[in-house]
């Protein structure tokens, strides 16, 4: 494409940091001030556009809308990609493509969804809720009598305890952000606040757990501590405004906010407090990555502080230099996002991004920064810190800490859990963005 | 003084349950344990929730040829689905497979697991028998058990694992 060159003059905001980094506040200030910002970096300006002519699809009235809206056929191609794609009798994991979405809520059919067993076809009117053990009384609760309740609506994220799993491979995987880290979606979940059940039942002062079991074939059960369900847990019979969807749950699942995904239990059908965990295979073997040396962490309970790209990342082909927005999601466990660094030169140098309001507690938040792109080779890093004061650690610090896999893993495999490092995108001269280790 | 205190406290907490809870509209409807029974399927590390029954290995062992080593392989080694005896050393690295032998810190989650959730194909269809059989050659595939020793309620939470303490409580102040 021809292109002309123009310069401009700076006034008040200059670039941040190294290779092309902009102040956070650059967009946010509005033409003048971005075209300020701009000063000193030779930009390029596309020549003047075609003549304008009718469209095609004016000429006559279109498609009458349905009773339940479907996207454009033209976003098609934007999918959750799936371990599983035949459906297989095994465990089906789908992978929310972050490249190709913006904003911090999951759309409902994009949202990650790990089923050992497939979804059961639950009738809502027959399914119950069973509360029992150390309570003063056993209780049952169905979805008819829990939508009487005060409902609360919040946004949290939930993520897999596996997610970014290929990020323990010793060597880069050559793969896009909804591969290395599309087991993790944001919604705004709508229930009951668990508390309220419990109290009713009556907590026997010897519970310190709550078993939490869904009605799948498997019967997956997880244990929750009973502070954990009386902080912020959560009955949910809603995800973005409508009812489950049935790979999230439907018609009611736990949420147990910023906790490893697998405790939030999906199909829930039974709560029984306990004075003991129940060490279920998924806290006893699945969800306790091994350490160097062979010592294994138990109820690793937290997704913790983390943050990535999403934009650009792999597959999103680079149109020419210039001005570029760098955004991407954060979130972490211990409550909000309080600031998030983005390096365009391999982690030498950091500019603050731009954190999108409203800032929420466990949940996205989306960050953006303006990033002149010169054309040359850089490598794009984010890093983030949340209100509790968590940083997310290096690469090398985990990797000290939790090791790496002793081979280079499958995309599919799950050599341990719970990496929450920094993703670093490699961007050469042709604009090709590829996921490397700096 | 001191010790009046939480008496008159656990007295007001009691006060507010038996008045019911103002945060709902007290939909819960009551159910006996007994009505539960069915759901009531977790088994406990200190063996709660046992049933009856009892197996050993030589019974387990045509059972699973006859249902488990489909997707777990002959003798346990893997197949489609993860090997469960077996296995190397945790220290060879944090992406070492995990199966019964090197890793499983309590013998009540093989049995747990096996009755909710196997077959794959057929979930909690098998007896409580022959889940203490399958129990029992598990833990005699991974050498924790000698070929004779029946399972049972009282045997199986006796049973010490290898890695019983192969365990770091990850957020101790979290986990009561």
């Amino acid at each position: 494409m021809k292109k002309q060159n123009s310069t401009r003059i700076w006034t008040d905001l200059g670039p941040a940091a190294e290779n092309g980094l902009f102040d956070r506040r650059a967009f946010f200030k509005g033409g003048s001030a971005l075209a300020a910002a701009m000063t000193g970096y030779t930009i390029a300006v596309p020549l003047q556009a075609q003549t304008l002519v009718d469209d095609p699809w004016s000429g006559s009235a279109g498609t009458p809308s349905g009773p339940y809206e479907t996207r454009s056929r033209f976003e098609n191609g934007v999918v959750r990609t799936m371990t599983n794609p035949n459906g297989e009798p095994r465990s089906q994991q789908s992978r929310t493509p972050h490249h190709m979405i913006d904003g911090t809520f999951t759309p409902n059919g994009l949202h990650f969804v790990i089923s050992r067993s497939g979804s059961p076809d639950i009738d809502p009117e027959q399914h119950r809720l069973v509360i029992h053990g150390l309570v003063k009384q056993p209780l049952v609760f169905t979805l008819e009598s829990l939508m009487r309740y005060p409902i609360v609506s919040r946004m949290h994220f939930v993520e897999c305890g596996g997610n970014s799993a290929p990020m323990w491979s010793p060597k880069p995987l050559d793969a896009d952000v909804q591969a290395l880290h599309g087991y993790v979606s944001c919604a705004e979940w709508s229930g009951v606040m668990l508390s309220t059940l419990l109290e009713e039942a009556g907590i026997e002062p010897t519970a310190k757990w709550l078993i939490a079991e869904g009605s799948d074939s498997l019967a997956l059960h997880r244990s929750v501590p009973i502070s954990k369900a009386l902080d912020d847990a959560m009955i949910v019979l809603y995800q973005n405004g409508e009812r489950l969807m049935p790979g999230n749950g439907y018609p009611m699942r736990l949420l147990v906010p910023g906790w490893e995904g697998n405790m939030n239990v999906k199909w829930l059908r039974r709560l029984e407090l306990v004075d003991q965990p129940a060490m279920s295979i998924y806290e006893a073997r699945t969800y306790a990555p091994i350490l160097p040396g062979g010592k294994a962490y138990q109820f690793y309970f937290l997704q913790e502080v983390k943050s990535f790209i999403t934009r650009p990342s792999p597959g999103l082909l680079m149109n020419g230099q210039g001005l570029y927005e760098i955004s991407g999601v954060a979130y972490s466990a211990n409550g909000r996002i309080s600031k998030v660094l983005v390096s365009a030169d391999g982690g030498q140098s950091w500019a603050q991004a731009a954190l999108q309001e409203p800032v929420l507690s466990k949940a996205f938040t989306r960050f953006r920064i303006p990033w002149q792109w010169d054309g040359g080779p850089a490598i794009l890093q984010s890093r983030a810190w949340d209100e509790a004061g968590h940083v997310q650690p290096t690469r090398s610090e985990i990797v000290a800490a939790r090791g790496e896999a002793s081979r280079v893993p499958n995309i599919n495999g799950f050599p341990s859990q719970h990496y929450n490092g920094p993703t670093s995108w490699k961007i050469d001269q042709a604009g090709e963005v590829k996921h490397v280790y700096a | 003084m001191r010790s009046t205190q939480p008496i008159l406290v656990l007295a007001a907490v009691l006060f507010v349950w038996t008045s019911s809870n103002a945060q709902g509209p007290n939909l819960g409807m009551p159910i006996n344990e007994q009505d539960i029974a069915a759901w009531d399927i977790d088994i406990l590390p200190d063996g709660t929730g046992l049933p009856l029954g009892q197996g050993t290995a030589e019974q387990g062992e045509s059972i699973y040829a006859q249902k488990c080593a489909v997707c777990h392989g002959v003798n346990a080694e893997g197949g489609i689905s993860p090997a469960l005896a077996g296995g190397e050393p945790l220290s060879n690295g944090i992406d070492t497979g995990k199966t019964i032998g090197n890793f499983w810190p309590y013998a009540t989650t093989i049995f747990d697991y096996t009755r909710r959730a196997m077959p794959w194909f057929a979930p909690r269809t098998l007896t409580d028998d022959e889940v203490y059989a399958l129990t029992a050659y598990l833990l005699v595939l991974n050498n924790i058990i000698d070929n004779e020793d029946v399972m049972n309620a009282d045997t199986l939470p006796e049973v010490q694992m290898p890695n019983r303490d192969g365990f770091i409580v990850r957020f101790p102040e979290r986990t009561p």
